[in-house]
């Protein structure tokens, strides 16, 4: 009796909940570690970009508007099926990136826990960061944050956890993303965008792109309807420089690249960066 | 529809300022002939020349951020942080005890009336002194999950002509409050009060270099910011300068807090109070000549109601006083400079050519200095130009909606976000409302408030950062 003969995943793009091929047609070839071929990435365009952007826009009214409460059991959930396929994640892992079998758990553990710590800030983050705000004058006054808007985010090395620190504090506080993935390291991001699929997350709250950062990020730095630009995963100083120079086009929130531990328990700033702060008065008497 | 009200002029004695024939710039704690040329600010109110200002050039910049360092260093960034909001409490006394000193001169060389220098920008300029004097003290309370925040180091800031003394209390406050040290540059046609505050900081004793302030223009503003030992850049101005800023620090360490432009929505309800909503129009296009970057620039007024609010807002434009900035009746000044006002008229004439009803009351604009009428166009789409470009000057575009949710299309279609305002007597429509403006700050039954406690900035164009409240310090804390 002869093996039986695998079934091949074909890789595609993740947009606005669906599943599409690059329109560009266009793929690259994914090896794993040990430089023996693995699969063929789609390779997104530039209209793969705009498509991305246009259904993070066409999310973000609902998704912002929904309840915090809501947000946060929503990006649980993402952690809850994560969990559940986590054999999946960590065979990745070790095939893709060459990792031992312990840090391939380590870096799913970390993932897991990363949304569930993101999960709980989603009904809290306004508490602290918002304010009653005492003004000198008989008006009530209170600042609360919103979300920016669509945000486009060039994910770093580290294919599951490294892109779950960048897309889980975007989307948490209600904003929608176009994320590229890790060049190199593509696959498990499309993976996870089928996890996100499955977990009651909205389509188009995150899209991911696999393909060349220099090729795609300028699209999206230059892209009117994108609100703000995390550099986190750009390695390459001038392009980290030119592309904030393209983002200040429209004034982007821009998050400039710099050494992070993945590993470590975020700061803030990956939420506060990609928020506004609103300030409503009132008269107060009767 | 005008009315006969007689009143005898009322000026404010401008006895009171000492107006300096030439100025120098303030670098390390003294004033200083600087290497530039030179350059005459004006009132605008007359186009008398008042004095003569030194224009910094990119030498008198290099001093000003060394002795801004090595104050930092030496220092400013070394001092506990109670003593330091002893020197802000100091700045925050002084400019009360000199407030006449202060609104009178900022009244001549800005135009603004010396009802509004004296009642709004002087006191609140003191109040931002007061207000983060008291943080300086407790700044490990300022950042949530940062329990010990540290400066930045030397912060470049420059400002607008609009709120001269207000704006750099804006910048100066939190920066020094925060532990940073500043080199300030004040706009070009309103140096004067930032040269009389370089006094105030003088008789604070306030350590040399702490704060320096050069007066100059656009190349000066751009050597400030571009300086490689700047590391905060503040700015309040027009959106293609803050852009021009925002590409300058690309790739840099600097961080930036841009105040820019807006083209506010104030949303007039079916169910407002009409008579306050007609004042609170008023206030928000025609306060400080509608040189203000959140004015309420397009009325959003209900179909219902827009007859009668346009009818009330006339006979009310009908009693607003145009004239002498220094007399106590005037309710509005003059145009800041000609450049403003050619831009001014510019944008109106576009108004009517695209086809919008032109209207002012009668008033008699004095001969001399820069004068516009306060205005209104009727007829306004979401296409036309003066719907869409901040003319930062007393005109007001008038623009109806027909149900809650077109009035927040319209109000949002803008690539600014700066502010908003909301009338209406239903609480819950309020509330819903605010929700739905993109915008950074919503003024609701109320309009252009201004308060040291309260977050002030935009969302989308109108920049980035925060000035005010504990979310204003931020900016300045790493």
């Amino acid at each position: 009796m002869s093996a039986r003969l695998d079934v091949r995943k074909t890789w595609k793009l993740y947009i606005g909940g669906e599943f599409p091929r690059s329109e560009s047609g266009r793929s690259y070839v994914v090896n794993d570690a040990s430089g023996r071929f693995l699969a063929n990435a789609a390779q997104a365009s530039r209209k793969d970009a705009r498509d991305a952007v246009k259904a993070a826009r066409a999310a973000f009214g609902g998704w912002s508007a929904r309840t915090a409460y809501n947000r946060g059991q929503v990006i649980y959930r993402i952690a809850e099926v994560l969990e559940g396929r986590r054999d999946q994640f960590e065979a990745e892992l070790r095939s893709s990136e060459g990792v031992t079998p312990a840090r391939a758990r380590t870096y799913v553990d970390a993932a897991v826990d990363r949304l569930v710590w993101y999960a709980g800030w989603a009904d809290k983050i306004a508490q602290v960061t918002g304010s009653a705000n005492a003004v000198a004058g008989p008006y009530f006054n209170h600042s609360a944050p919103e979300p920016t808007g669509v945000v486009a985010v060039v994910a770093p090395a580290g294919a599951l956890l490294g892109l779950v620190s960048v897309v889980a504090p975007v989307i948490t506080t209600g904003n929608t993303c176009v994320v590229i993935a890790s060049e190199p390291h593509p696959l498990t991001a499309i993976t996870l965008g089928e996890v996100m699929a499955t977990s009651d997350l909205p389509g188009g709250v995150v899209n991911v792109l696999t393909g060349s950062a220099s090729e795609i990020a300028p699209w999206l730095a230059s892209h009117m309807d994108v609100n703000g630009l995390d550099l986190t995963g750009v390695t390459d100083p001038e392009l980290a420089r030119s592309l904030e120079e393209t983002a200040a086009e429209n004034l982007k929130r821009v998050r400039r690249p710099a050494d992070e531990d993945l590993l470590a328990t975020p700061s803030l700033d990956r939420m506060t960066k990609f928020l506004e702060t609103k300030t409503v008065w009132h008269p107060m008497g009767i | 529809m005008s009315f006969d009200f007689e009143y005898a002029p009322a000026p404010e004695a401008r006895s009171i300022v000492d107006i300096k024939a030439s100025y120098g710039l303030f670098v390390d704690g003294e004033f200083v002939d600087g290497h530039g040329r030179s350059f005459k600010t004006i009132s605008p109110s007359t186009e008398e020349v008042l004095a003569e200002v030194a224009e910094a050039d990119e030498a008198d910049v290099d001093l000003a951020v060394k002795a801004a360092r090595r104050a930092y260093t030496r220092v400013w960034s070394k001092m506990s942080g109670a003593e330091r909001s002893k020197y802000l409490f100091r700045i925050a006394r002084i400019i009360q005890e000199r407030a006449r000193e202060f609104a009178v001169l900022e009244s001549i060389d800005n135009g603004k009336p010396i009802k509004e220098s004296r009642d709004v920008d002087v006191p609140t300029a003191a109040a931002h002194f007061f207000y983060h004097a008291g943080w300086a003290d407790k700044l490990e309370y300022a950042v949530p999950g940062n329990p010990s925040p540290r400066p930045l180091g030397v912060a470049g800031q420059v400002i607008p002509w609009n709120f001269p003394l207000l704006m750099l209390s804006w910048k100066i406050a939190p920066a020094l409050a925060c532990g940073n040290t500043v080199v300030l540059k004040p706009a070009e046609t309103t140096p004067l009060t930032a040269l009389l505050f370089a006094e105030v900081c003088q008789q604070a004793d306030l350590p040399p270099g702490v704060v320096n302030i050069l007066t100059g223009a656009g190349e000066t503003g751009r050597a400030i910011v571009s300086h490689p030992d700047v590391d905060k850049v503040a700015f309040t101005g027009s959106t293609d300068v803050g852009r021009a800023i925002a590409k300058a620090v690309a790739g840099s360490d600097k961080k930036v807090t841009l105040e820019l432009g807006g083209k506010a929505a104030n949303i007039v309800f079916d169910d407002a109070p009409i008579d306050q909503a007609v004042e609170g129009i008023v206030n928000g296009i025609f306060f400080n000549q509608g040189h203000v970057c959140c004015a309420g620039s397009r009325l959003l007024v209900q179909e219902s109601v827009a007859e009668e609010v346009l009818e009330r807002l006339k006979r009310r434009m009908g009693t607003l006083r145009v004239g002498d900035p220094l007399d106590k009746n005037t309710d509005i000044g003059a145009i800041n400079s000609a450049e403003q006002l050619a831009k001014i008229r510019a944008l109106s004439d576009i108004g009517e050519a695209e086809g919008a009803g032109r209207w002012s009351p009668p008033c008699d604009l004095p001969s001399n200095g820069y004068w516009f009428p306060p205005t209104i166009f009727t007829g306004v789409s979401q296409a036309h130009r003066i719907a869409r470009e901040e003319i930062f000057g007393p005109v007001l575009s008038v623009i109806t909606f027909r149900t809650p949710k077109e009035a927040v299309e319209k109000a949002n279609n803008t690539p600014f976000g700066l502010s908003a305002g909301i009338w209406s007597d239903k609480g819950s429509r309020i509330l819903w409302t605010a929700s739905q403006l993109r915008a950074g700050v919503v003024w609701s039954n109320t309009f252009n408030r201004f308060d040291p406690a309260s977050p002030f900035g935009g969302y989308k164009e109108s920049g980035y950062g925060r000035e005010g409240g504990r979310q204003g310090l931020e900016g300045y804390l790493a």
